[in-house]
């Protein structure tokens, strides 16, 4: 997937004037019963959460500082179990690895699970370009799959679309079907959706999926779903394939056992999701189902880089989702305004960590610091930290426009001068309280029309904070 | 590839400022593998004996949309299964796992039921399997995959049907690993011996894809029917 996070002003401005698509993002209206509310509910549930989060953070920061003795003792059980594990560097490598073990085995079509760093490495297009059909089979992944769209957010693929967008494009990709059948309700899309799916599961040759965890005590990777359609993917066809990234590791079933107790009820308010599963290696001697081939992709992509670094942090992200899910901004404009893979904030920190400050500088600034992500977040990941992070880079390296760096210069030059400061935002609340008075608030204000296009500028009442409190301090002490 | 193994490990040692790990080191990393240490277990099933756990565990199963009965014995299971299949007007044709635990139900009490055994190709409608445990913490069924347990009558029937003894009930999760490596020679889950599937089944398959709306039968099974098997002799894990 080619970033557009370089424009990411300009998918904002289209995100906004998307009718369909602010109808759709009315799930995050908070306080409803959307997934942030969900995950509410399940932590009020489990007295234990903060423990669990904490021990959590610890498991993971452990496995990271140690990382290059877990992933060989990961790859000693796998291959132990039959299975390959292949290393790979960039996109470049892991998409030719699964390329060349799909062609071994002669395959056609390839269904496909649920991968985050499936969408990282664009395997899709690769697999389509080189004459093998890849299918996705969770339903978000489905349809945003035929509508030829990325999925807009990293668990619920297609949240920004409506129900009658699905059955339009249900209509168009399924024309095996009468075209009058009614299809107004999820239920019949679901059914239909199904349907199709299931013959695809049957004769797919490869299954992809992606991989939630890495156990370094048994050699299993495990993923998690709600639809089962992962299990299909990986148990029918003659290879499964795991795209895991090195971050995956973690050292054993009880460690895993932690980290899923924070997974789900993050990710959609469950105390467990339907289907967690655990595999190791291909089908067993006197087994009489599944894959005959086993195989695990372990992408670097940037990751080791991290390392050691501030951002070694977002490392910990075990992808729930929570922190878009409860994000002012991402409920504005949705996971396709940023531009790339991973959208809201743990995407504003980690798609600059692999794509580059240069190429997503906007990301970093997309957050209004209100914590709430971090607040959220079961890995405890400073996330508006990190943010900091890379706003002081696009300063340093000059990466920000000539207009923004004056503008932060001539902020700094007044900041440090204390009297100035004061006397000039006692000048500006005297002003525009002033101008503001009648309506409490503008319009249009020159200079701020990015606010105000889309929302009022509430007025000053005319005095600074700092005025008032003095002023109040005062009469308490005539008081 | 051994290249990129070579420069992906020595990236991520540079980047943590150090060699491979010296041998001490090495070796604490080994001991947390050898004994795994547990985190903070949610306090929900502590103290609760057998059939305190059953119950939670019941509780829970139904809270996630799964159905549950509880019989007295292997002897009442074809009854539980037979009469579990009329009442939602299922066909009777049964794909079923060749466990030991499942040749011990006496089938032929209800000679309408047809029993096939083996794995699923996509035709059953019912598939039939016995659980390796029950963990009561979340209301979970855990199956291990095995000659006599294939994982396709887990997701390709529309209707699952899991026999599950009471003396398989477990607390967490924690719980289970236990009851899984002291099912192993050496009592280690290292590669070969850690069965090639694992499920954690909560419940049935579900969605929420379409506007946020939870719809069941997604991808796998649309009923999950659980049969509590409470006679001690019904056995422990295998």
């Amino acid at each position: 997937m080619q970033p557009t996070s370089h424009r990411f002003k300009e998918n904002v401005r289209g995100a906004l004037a998307d009718a369909a698509l602010q109808r759709a993002l009315r799930f995050f209206d908070f306080g409803q019963a959307g997934l942030a509310e969900r995950r509410r509910q399940a932590v009020a549930k489990l007295p234990e959460f903060e423990a669990l989060r904490e021990q959590a953070k610890a498991i993971k920061d452990h496995t990271l500082a140690n990382l290059d003795w877990y992933l060989e003792r990961f790859e000693k059980n796998c291959t132990a179990a039959g299975g390959h594990v292949h290393w790979c560097r960039d996109a470049e490598e892991a998409r030719q690895t699964v390329l060349d073990i799909c062609r071994r085995v002669g395959a056609r079509t390839v269904t496909k699970g649920k991968s985050m760093i499936g969408e990282e490495i664009a395997i899709n297009d690769f697999l389509a370009a080189n004459g093998i059909e890849p299918i996705e089979t969770d339903l978000g992944e489905y349809i945003v799959q035929i509508r030829h769209e990325a999925p807009s957010h990293i668990i619920a693929p297609a949240i920004h679309l409506t129900k009658d967008q699905v059955a339009a494009s249900f209509r168009d990709t399924h024309k095996q079907f009468d075209p009058a059948r009614p299809l107004e309700e999820p239920r019949a899309l679901l059914d239909e959706a199904r349907g199709v799916l299931r013959q695809k599961f049957l004769e797919a040759d490869v299954g992809i999926t992606g991989a939630n965890f890495l156990i370094a005590e048994t050699g299993s990777s495990i993923i998690v779903t709600n639809e089962g359609n992962g299990d299909l993917t990986q148990l029918l066809p003659k290879a499964h394939i795991v795209l895991a990234s090195l971050e995956k590791v973690v050292p054993t079933l009880e460690d895993a056992a932690t980290i899923l107790r924070v997974l789900a009820r993050s990710a959609t308010g469950q105390e467990m999701s339907v289907y967690t599963t655990f595999s190791t290696g291909p089908r067993r001697p006197g087994d009489l189902d599944g894959p005959g081939e086993y195989h695990v992709i372990l992408l670097d992509n940037g990751r080791s880089q991290l390392l050691g670094t501030e951002f070694q942090e977002i490392l910990r992200c075990i992808r729930c989702g929570a922190c878009m899910n409860n994000c002012p901004v991402y409920a504005s404009i949705g996971g396709h305004a940023y531009g790339w893979v991973y959208p809201g904030p743990m995407g504003a920190v980690l798609t600059p960590s692999l794509i580059g400050i240069e190429n997503a500088r906007h990301l970093p600034n997309a957050s209004t610091f209100c914590g709430r992500c971090e607040s959220v977040c079961p890995m405890k990941i400073p996330l508006p930290k990190l943010m900091r992070h890379y706003r002081e880079q696009e300063y340093e390296r000059r990466l920000a426009p000539a207009t923004v760096r004056m503008g932060l210069a001539a902020w700094a030059f007044l900041a440090r001068r204390p009297a100035l400061y004061h006397s000039m935002a006692r000048l500006a609340a005297g002003v525009l309280g002033r101008l503001g008075r009648r309506h409490g608030s503008f319009f249009n204000l020159p200079l701020a029309t990015g606010w105000t296009a889309t929302r009022e500028m509430p007025a000053p009442q005319g005095k600074t904070f700092q005025a008032q409190w003095r002023a109040r301090q005062r009469s308490k002490g005539r008081r | 590839m051994s290249n990129a193994r070579t420069q992906i490990l020595d990236g991520i040692r540079r980047s943590l400022k150090r060699g491979p790990l010296d041998q001490a080191a090495a070796r604490a990393l080994e001991m947390r593998l050898e004994r795994p240490l547990r985190g903070p277990v949610p306090a929900r099933t502590r103290g609760l004996d057998r059939d305190g756990l059953v119950r939670l565990f019941e509780r829970l199963a139904l809270e996630v949309n799964a159905t549950v009965v509880r019989v007295r014995d292997l002897d009442a299971v074809p009854d539980a299964v037979a009469d579990f299949l009329a009442a939602h007007n299922l066909p009777a044709d049964i794909a079923m796992a060749p466990d030991p635990l499942l040749d011990r139900v006496p089938w032929h009490k209800r000679p309408l039921l047809n029993l096939r055994r083996g794995r699923s190709h996509g035709q059953d409608a019912v598939g039939l399997s016995a659980a390796f445990a029950g963990i009561a913490e979340t209301g979970t069924l855990m199956l291990a995959s095995g000659v006599d347990s294939p994982s396709t009558l887990n997701f390709l029937p529309e209707t699952h049907v899991v026999v599950l003894p009471a003396a398989r009930v477990v607390g967490p999760i924690e719980d289970a690993w236990d009851r899984l490596r002291a099912a192993q020679p050496g009592e280690q889950l290292a590669g070969p011996t850690m069965p090639r599937t694992v499920n954690f089944i909560t419940g049935p398959s579900r969605t929420g894809d379409i506007e946020q709306k939870i719809l069941m039968g997604a991808h796998g099974p649309r009923r999950l029917h659980i049969v509590i098997v409470e006679d001690e002799s019904a056995g422990p894990q295998p």
